[in-house]
């Protein structure tokens, strides 16, 4: 099987973020990269597609110099080779753009299945496994918490407000990772040596020959609204704290 | 040229979702600063009658597209036919819920239509005449407004942070084709398993009472359950209780769980991680409790109790049994 999985880089969850002063964007300076927390179900379970079935995981990124660390974090998980899509011109890139760059590279690739997270934590927009399927002409299966493979389709489970939708889709498709499809492996030390020797195509942006200006710009950043100070409830024991809680609830706040 | 906001409304089993709502009322309001018109796309089985509804808060026009195929929702056969409506009709703004059929949708319908679009907005407005979306950005740790080069300029609104407002409009029913070629339709649902729980998603709640590392281990969740049962709420976890098996993923918090902004938001027993915190922070009122005056959680509450949740959490409950009555 020719498979695929798709990574981005992105600040880890613990990562304080700071606005830039002239809200053009954030401060990069303290901040520790990782894989994509939802990237490393949708390797996983490319992973565990490969083992059972035989073929091969490609992984493919968009990203500065520094996403290569990603790429090779995924090859010493046990992916074979990696696509990474590296020019500055993608820096200000909207997903619609990222999804045609990882097209153009997928294109010129046997695929049957494509695995993306179902979003990335920084920009938290969710659209480029849809739009990249949109573009490859596949159909999408987004969200999704469990993966049976049969032969030539996949069954999956995909969790929407108060009910779960079981949808089957003939291959080729594309797969977007959600918590809960795998219990992603750690990169073991000799996958680690091993990584470093697999191979990694880096390309530009004219090498795939698409337009790249963003259809939806950041125009500015700004920190969080601040919330007002709030107030801490006064007692002698739990239950008076409770009781004047419930009152503020009612009272002052009208929440209950 | 493009003109006018146009919403695409949900629905599913025949009923309006309440972010349909929220989105002709969000519209209403854009239209009304330039002079322009709403109009919603809607897509069932049998789903004529809804039109009404959706005029009843501020929708002018009603694009009605009929078709047993279209239920229920599979992404390919909806995004054809909304990017079919939406070419033909050239709104300036196309606005969707960011619920589980909504970011599916939107993000094939901007692909198709080769658009921008700000996903998962808590504000949108007419800037200098230019459409603005707003958007938390790393989970909220920080804020985007979004421009747009093209048209239309979508967004998807967050359920629950956009008010439903009635302001009565026609609501005129327009049927549109709505065929969709069903060789081209390569997904299809074979099952639909229903929560049988009763409650509405995560997402969706008013009140939510959750819980964290404080909770001890899973049974302590009974507490925050009876709490919960009074205040007709659902049940939440920070990451570290879903990921000592306590509570399911699906009522997961967090930036690597679900983002939520109810009218209450009560954390018991959570410290406030900041990965937390980015996935409450829109909550409209916060409560904490907590033993550790330090806890982080206190910098976001609204009110906070500094004590022993095991021994508050079961006085809270008796206390709104009361004030509710």
């Amino acid at each position: 099987m020719n498979i695929i999985a798709c990574v981005k880089q992105v600040p880890d969850t613990e990562a304080q973020i700071k606005v830039k002063a002239d809200g053009s964007g954030i401060e990069e300076g303290q901040i520790k990269w990782v894989m994509n927390p939802y990237d490393e179900f949708g390797v996983e379970e490319a992973l565990k597609m490969k083992e059972k079935n035989g073929g091969d995981v490609t992984i493919v990124c968009v990203g500065p110099a520094r996403a290569m660390e990603t790429i090779r974090t995924a090859l010493a998980m046990g992916a074979d080779k990696g696509i990474h899509i590296c020019d500055p011109v993608f820096d200000n890139a909207d997903a619609f753009v990222i999804a045609n760059a990882l097209a153009a590279a997928i294109k010129a690739l046997p695929h049957d299945i494509i695995f993306c997270g179902q979003r990335a934590i920084d920009d938290d927009a969710g659209q480029v496994g849809a739009m990249l399927a949109e573009a490859l002409g596949l159909p999408q299966l987004t969200v999704v918490t469990k993966l049976d493979f049969a032969g030539s389709s996949v069954k999956v489970v995909r969790p929407v407000e108060g009910a779960q939708m079981v949808i089957e889709t003939p291959l080729p498709c594309v797969v977007t990772a959600q918590k809960g499809l795998n219990e992603p492996r750690y990169a073991s030390l000799p996958g680690i040596m091993k990584a470093k020797k697999k191979p990694v195509d880096v390309k530009k942006a004219a090498d795939l020959g698409i337009a790249t200006e963003a259809k939806a710009k950041v125009a500015k950043v700004v920190p969080p609204p601040a919330r007002p100070p709030g107030k801490i409830v006064g007692g002698d024991d739990p239950a008076q704290k409770a009781a004047e809680l419930g009152r503020l609830l009612r009272e002052e706040a009208k929440a209950i | 040229m493009a003109k006018g906001v146009m919403i695409v409304a949900e629905q599913r089993d025949g009923a309006l979702r309440k972010i349909s709502l929220e989105l002709a009322s969000t519209a209403r309001k854009l239209a009304d600063q330039t002079g322009d018109e709403v109009s919603a796309i809607l897509l069932g089985s049998g789903i004529e009658g809804l039109a009404a509804e959706l005029g009843k808060y501020g929708v002018d026009k009603v694009f009605v597209g009929d078709n047993a195929a279209l239920e229920p929702y599979i992404t390919e056969a909806h995004a054809d036919v909304v990017a079919k409506i939406v070419k033909e009709n050239d709104p300036a703004i196309l606005l969707l819920g960011a619920s589980a059929q909504g970011k599916d949708l939107s993000a094939r319908v901007a692909a198709k239509l080769a658009t921008g679009l700000a996903t998962d907005c808590t504000d949108v407005k007419i800037d200098g005449g230019k459409f603005v979306a707003i958007r938390p950005l790393y989970a909220g740790k920080c804020v985007g407004e979004i421009e747009f080069t093209s048209t239309p300029a979508m967004a998807s609104l967050r359920p629950n942070v956009f008010a439903a407002e009635e302001n009565a409009k026609a609501g005129a029913v327009v049927k549109v084709d709505a065929a969709v070629d069903a060789a081209a339709i390569k997904s299809k649902v074979v099952e639909v398993q229903k929560d049988t729980s009763g409650k509405v998603d995560l997402t969706e709640a008013n009140v939510i009472v959750s819980g964290g590392r404080g909770m001890k281990d899973a049974e302590g969740f009974a507490i925050l359950e009876a709490l919960a049962d009074v205040l007709k709420a659902n049940v939440g976890a920070s990451r570290a209780a879903v990921d000592a098996g306590w509570r399911l993923q699906k009522d997961q918090v967090g930036q690597t769980g679900k983002v939520v902004s109810p009218n209450l938001y009560i954390a018991c027993g959570i410290s406030g991680a900041i990965q937390h915190l980015a996935g409450m922070s829109s909550s409209k009122c916060i409560v904490a409790i907590n033993k550790d005056p330090e806890a982080p959680i206190f910098t976001k509450a609204d009110y906070g109790v500094v004590d022993d949740l095991f021994k508050v959490v079961p006085e809270l409950t008796a206390a709104c049994k009361k004030i509710i009555g």
